[in-house]
């Protein structure tokens, strides 16, 4: 069987301590038996690793960061277009998300497929929305709220105990034992990622992870459930187990059939010695430890391809238990002339 | 007292729990009591086992053995008795 020709953008390709899924996604491609793509990979730093991976990622060009607005961004992805003739983008940032599902219909209209929650669906899971989400969908969350100010904060906290969990709006997250503990952390956080910040309370637990994909019609077509085994400062998994935990999958299944959630999707879990599970967070797309998933047997970003191309996608119905990931670093060498040529001229 | 059905335990003493990702190693006296549990053998049976083979008295290893059973019950690999 001759294996289907189509041409990939994928962001996402710092592969660094605290990674983008970009790489993992382009290597779940790459294996696809059933796909022959061509990567194109989108970048915003110069010194993304992705970028000079050259076995992954055929060529690279960079694109506007999502604060220059949506539009800078979709004139920068026709002029990359015209170029590539791309047949979709896989966007991997929470970041530049929102772009995204915004330029959904104009990039359709060009020929480029997304596979996106809605913006409904997508907002519906952010972190500030998480106790409305919660109460919606039968799920436990920790107590939480959205602070805009040190005042604000300083308000919030005077109901709840140290520890606490103080949350960016996108990313980064940090335990805190006081207030000026939390202030402090309020100000790194508001300056990286903007207003609110969430304040959450703290569970103690084991961090278990799932990865999910929903077709948008209610059905979940992939599942793996990860327990954290080894845990950065950044709170980054750097090494995991696929676990088999009947109540991990029903979640994962009640919440992809009940939003009609459609592309990947990430939940972030914490399994306390009673065995209650809270939720932490949803992640509205395909995680950084997603080659787990597809070493373990289901090859999610091949399957969010082809349900890109509107093929139809049986359902994964198993995956190994007990396979592991450990990540590494790695160093790459790299001649300057390729470093300048990208400084340039935007693209490598 | 029954070891949970999906717990995987390898020759070598290596005990891992599916549902929860842990995984354990033993010492020799462990994974003759974890084999002789999943036998279906009594305490007391296991006692009396253990008693032949080793030579310890009856307090010293019926502490351990309390305190063995109390780890295999916290680590979430016994199945809770009905």
């Amino acid at each position: 069987m001759s294996r289907q020709k189509v041409t990939i953008a994928v962001t996402g390709l710092n592969n660094i301590d605290s990674p983008g899924p970009g790489i993992p996604v382009i290597r779940g491609i790459r294996e696809s038996k059933e796909l022959d793509a061509r990567i194109i990979g989108l970048a915003y730093e110069h010194l993304e690793p992705g970028i000079y991976m050259r076995d992954l990622v055929d060529k690279t060009y960079m694109i506007p960061y999502p604060a220059e607005g949506k539009d800078v961004l979709f004139s920068r992805l026709l002029e990359i277009h015209e170029k590539e003739k791309l047949d979709m983008i896989i966007p991997n940032f929470d970041a530049e998300l929102f772009s995204f599902i915004k330029l959904e219909t104009r990039l359709a209209d060009k020929g480029i497929r997304t596979y996106l929650p809605t913006l409904k669906q997508f907002e519906e899971r952010d972190k500030s929305n998480l106790p409305l989400f919660g109460e919606k969908y039968g799920v436990t969350v920790p107590r939480g709220t959205e602070v805009f100010s040190i005042q604000d904060m300083h308000n919030t906290l005077k109901s709840m105990n140290y520890p606490v969990m103080v949350k960016g709006k996108y990313y980064d997250a940090y335990q805190a034992h006081s207030f000026e503990q939390a202030a402090n952390y309020f100000e790194k956080l508001s300056s990286n990622w903007g207003l609110p910040v969430i304040i959450q309370e703290y569970i103690r637990g084991t961090e278990v992870n799932i990865v999910a994909l929903g077709d948008g019609a209610g059905n979940l077509i992939a599942c793996v459930p990860m327990r954290k085994q080894y845990i950065t400062d950044k709170g980054k998994a750097w090494g995991g187990i696929t676990i088999d935990d009947p109540a991990l999958h029903q979640l994962a299944e009640r919440i992809i059939t009940r939003t009609k959630w459609k592309g990947g999707m990430e939940l972030e879990l914490i399994r306390t010695s009673g065995n209650e599970l809270y939720l932490l967070e949803i992640n509205p797309r395909i995680p950084a430890w997603v080659y787990l998933a597809i070493g373990a047997g289901q090859n999610i970003p091949e399957a969010l391809v082809k349900l890109t191309m509107g093929q139809k996608v049986t359902p994964f119905t198993r995956y190994d238990v007990g396979k592991m990931f450990i990540r590494y670093s790695y160093d790459m060498i790299v001649d300057l002339d390729l470093f300048s040529h990208l400084t340039t001229t935007g693209e490598l | 007292m029954h070891i949970k059905e999906n717990i995987a335990f390898s020759e070598n003493g290596f005990v891992f729990n599916p549902s929860t990702g842990d995984s354990f190693t033993m010492n020799k006296t462990g994974k003759e009591v974890i084999f002789m549990i999943k036998e279906g053998k009594s305490i007391s049976q296991i006692s009396d086992i253990l008693r032949e083979s080793y030579d310890v008295d009856l307090t010293t290893l019926e502490r351990y053995l309390t305190d063995f059973l109390n780890d295999l019950n916290v680590y979430n690999l016994l199945e809770e008795e009905k």
